[in-house]
């Protein structure tokens, strides 16, 4: 159980920063994942909290103790790898007594370390197998189970199920929350997988080009995103997003100081004839252009004037294409960002309060 | 149809007929003249049955060879791939240091094994030679090098590794590169000592190539012919006499042909033997991926 502290950090590869003066704790217990598209910077977070990766600048802490020259064996935390890592002439016995053989921890202590892993993971029948003859399942369990037997600080899971098919993924989604709250150690977990990271963090670090976007609970990033980065990553499909000189001809109840809005796709209504004037939403006519049916929800594409735009909706999905929609969104569902793509905080307050005005 | 079946057939002929020629038709050949005696001119083969084999094992100098051959062998194949084992692990970096070395240490690999002999030759002089020179040099005791039966095999295993070297730790460096990198990075969160991870991660992972080249050592160790037969001639006092250049002796200098082409056999024995086992080593020990 450890908090990290990760205090003005940055990674450079020659003149190119990878992570840009990055802070950031991570509490003690916590799930938290690092969350990004290819190339933010995560996987080098990671690599430099597990000591794989020198600092270039700044210093990580674990607890109490700066652990910028501590060798990675030394700094109490076990990761699991994208490809597994297992190495290939052990057994699944011998892959997980490694680490413990470096320890130096008795022989005996070890085989009963080893089957109580074995039965938390279901291994215990393919202990003597090598890595080559087990399923990609059975071997993330290896790489779970090796981390797990070293009881260490901090768990350290880079892009894990990656590797996994649709199915097995989300089962090893639920099985890596129970593994969480049963042990109550710190995970530090990446991927590029914002379902996953929604799904399995109680804290997000949504990071981009070495920086972080937002540091939040997932249920805050979906509701508050700070910026457009924010805002389209995080939710499928992305959300909507719009220069607001585009959107502004097909309102007036919007003042103008905002530069751009958006609204997720989930949060508005599709219909096939004209709704009847209502002051709480804004309302844009445009074609179908496409429609994914998922069984429990729709997708549409839908063409408009100021740029193409998808609608979730979980209603039976309508029937033609290339046909006038009506797109109904509620005022009090949209999002503004200024210019900077920062969210507009002050402009979306007084658009609530003039909602509830108007709604009295 | 009886077109199309022949096909593949007549594509293979020629290989297949390079094949009999020059390989399997010398060993049928070989083993025919095993069990004769001829002298090269005569034009009678007088079947003699297993004699020349018998004959081969009571000889006192035939049995001196197989040792000088064995003992050649042994220490040739342990020295080159220990030591190019060790320069390949030293030699794995990026850097133009490490690239020279590199390229330096396999040189001697494209010279002629007659050009390495001669300068090996010099070299090895007892009278004005560089290496008696070098260590006066440093206070230590001249060596006799190939004038004494004492140490002239040794000075042959010498060049041998000395020519091997620079090819093997290439062989090894490329085994070395083809282990993934977060093998090392597992092991040392895993907090594994370097020579733990090199026991029992490295080494394993390297096995196959360790057994390739341990194996094409053998073979080229038991054959070797080259080296004696102009440094040493099989002396002094048959010390380093060794197989090959036995049957060279035999066939060539004394005209015993159904003689050499018994010890030509049990060459193609030993050496068949090896590579079996190495095959069924490789197939059971060794990790592959």
């Amino acid at each position: 159980m450890a908090q990290i502290t990760l205090k003005n950090v940055s990674k450079r590869f020659d003149d190119e920063y990878v992570v840009n003066n990055m802070n950031l704790t991570v509490k003690d217990g916590s799930f938290t994942v690092l969350v990004g598209p290819s190339g933010c910077g995560k996987s080098t977070t990671l690599r430099m909290i597990a000591g794989l990766e020198q600092v270039s600048e700044g210093e990580i802490w674990v607890d109490d103790e700066c652990v910028n020259d501590v060798s990675p064996g030394k700094r109490d935390v076990a990761m699991v790898f994208q490809n597994y890592a297992l190495y290939p002439t052990m057994t699944v016995k011998g892959n997980i007594e490694f680490g413990l053989t470096n320890k130096k921890v008795p022989k005996k202590e070890r085989e009963s370390l080893i089957n109580d892993i074995a039965s938390i993971v279901g291994l215990e029948n393919h202990l003597y197998k090598k890595p080559q003859t087990l399923s990609g399942g059975q071997r993330q369990r290896v790489a779970l189970a090796r981390a797990m037997v070293k009881k260490p600080k901090v768990f350290i899971l880079d892009e894990p199920l990656s590797n996994l098919d649709a199915k097995l993924r989300s089962q090893m989604r639920t099985e890596l929350i129970q593994l969480h709250q049963r042990l109550g150690t710190t995970f530090i977990y990446v991927t590029h997988d914002q379902v996953e990271a929604m799904s399995m963090g109680d804290e997000i670090v949504l990071l981009n080009k070495g920086e972080i976007q937002q540091n939040d609970s997932p249920m805050n990033v979906y509701h508050y995103p700070v910026n457009v980065f924010s805002a389209e990553f995080i939710g499928t499909p992305a959300m909507n997003v719009f220069l607001m000189e585009k959107i502004m001809p097909y309102t007036s109840n919007i003042d103008k100081d905002a530069h751009y809005v958006g609204f997720r796709p989930e949060h508005a209504a599709i219909l096939t004839t004209q709704p009847y004037e209502d002051s709480h939403c804004i309302t844009l006519q445009g074609q179908l252009l496409t429609r994914e049916t998922l069984g429990s929800e729709t997708i549409y594409q839908i063409k408009h004037r100021a740029g193409n735009f998808t609608v979730k909706s979980f209603l039976p999905p309508l029937e033609e294409n290339n046909k006038n929609v009506f797109v109904s969104i509620p005022y009090e569902k949209l999002y503004f960002f200024d210019e900077n793509k920062e969210q507009d905080r002050d402009h979306h307050w007084k658009q609530a309060s003039s909602l509830t005005v108007e709604g009295m | 149809m009886i077109g199309k079946k022949a096909f593949p057939y007549a594509m293979i002929t020629p290989s297949m007929i390079v094949f009999c020629l020059f390989f399997i038709y010398p060993i049928g050949y070989m083993i025919y003249l095993s069990l004769h005696d001829w002298n090269f001119v005569s034009p009678v083969k007088d079947f003699v049955g297993l004699s020349n084999f018998t004959s081969l094992f009571s000889e006192q100098e035939f049995l001196e060879v197989m040792r000088n051959s064995l003992v050649y062998t042994v220490l040739t194949v342990t020295l080159t791939t220990g030591t190019s084992l060790g320069l390949a692990v030293w030699l794995n970096k990026q850097g133009i240091v490490y690239r020279f070395v590199q390229g330096a240490m396999f040189s001697p690999h494209i010279i002629s094994l007659v050009s390495i002999s001669m300068l090996w030759m010099w070299l090895m002089d007892p009278d004005y030679g560089l290496l008696n020179w070098f260590l006066g040099l440093f206070g230590l005791p001249e060596s006799p090098w190939l004038t004494d039966p004492s140490t002239s095999l040794l000075s042959l295993v010498l060049v041998a590794v000395w020519k091997g070297i620079g090819f093997n730790a290439l062989v090894f460096i490329a085994g070395l590169q083809s282990i993934p990198r977060d093998m090392y990075e597992a092991a040392s969160l895993d907090d594994a000592t370097w020579f733990r991870t090199f026991w029992k991660i490295t080494l394993p992972m390297l096995s196959p190539t360790l057994f390739f080249l341990i194996i094409i050592n053998v073979i080229s160790s038991f054959q070797v012919f080259e080296t004696i037969a102009i440094m040493t001639q099989g002396g002094p006092i048959n010390s380093t006499n060794t197989l090959v250049f036995y049957i060279y002796e035999y066939g060539f200098n004394f005209f015993k042909i159904g003689y050499a082409s018994a010890a030509g056999v049990l060459l193609l024995i030993v050496v068949s033997v090896m590579t079996f086992f190495y095959f069924r080593l490789l197939s059971v020990k060794v990790h592959y991926r």
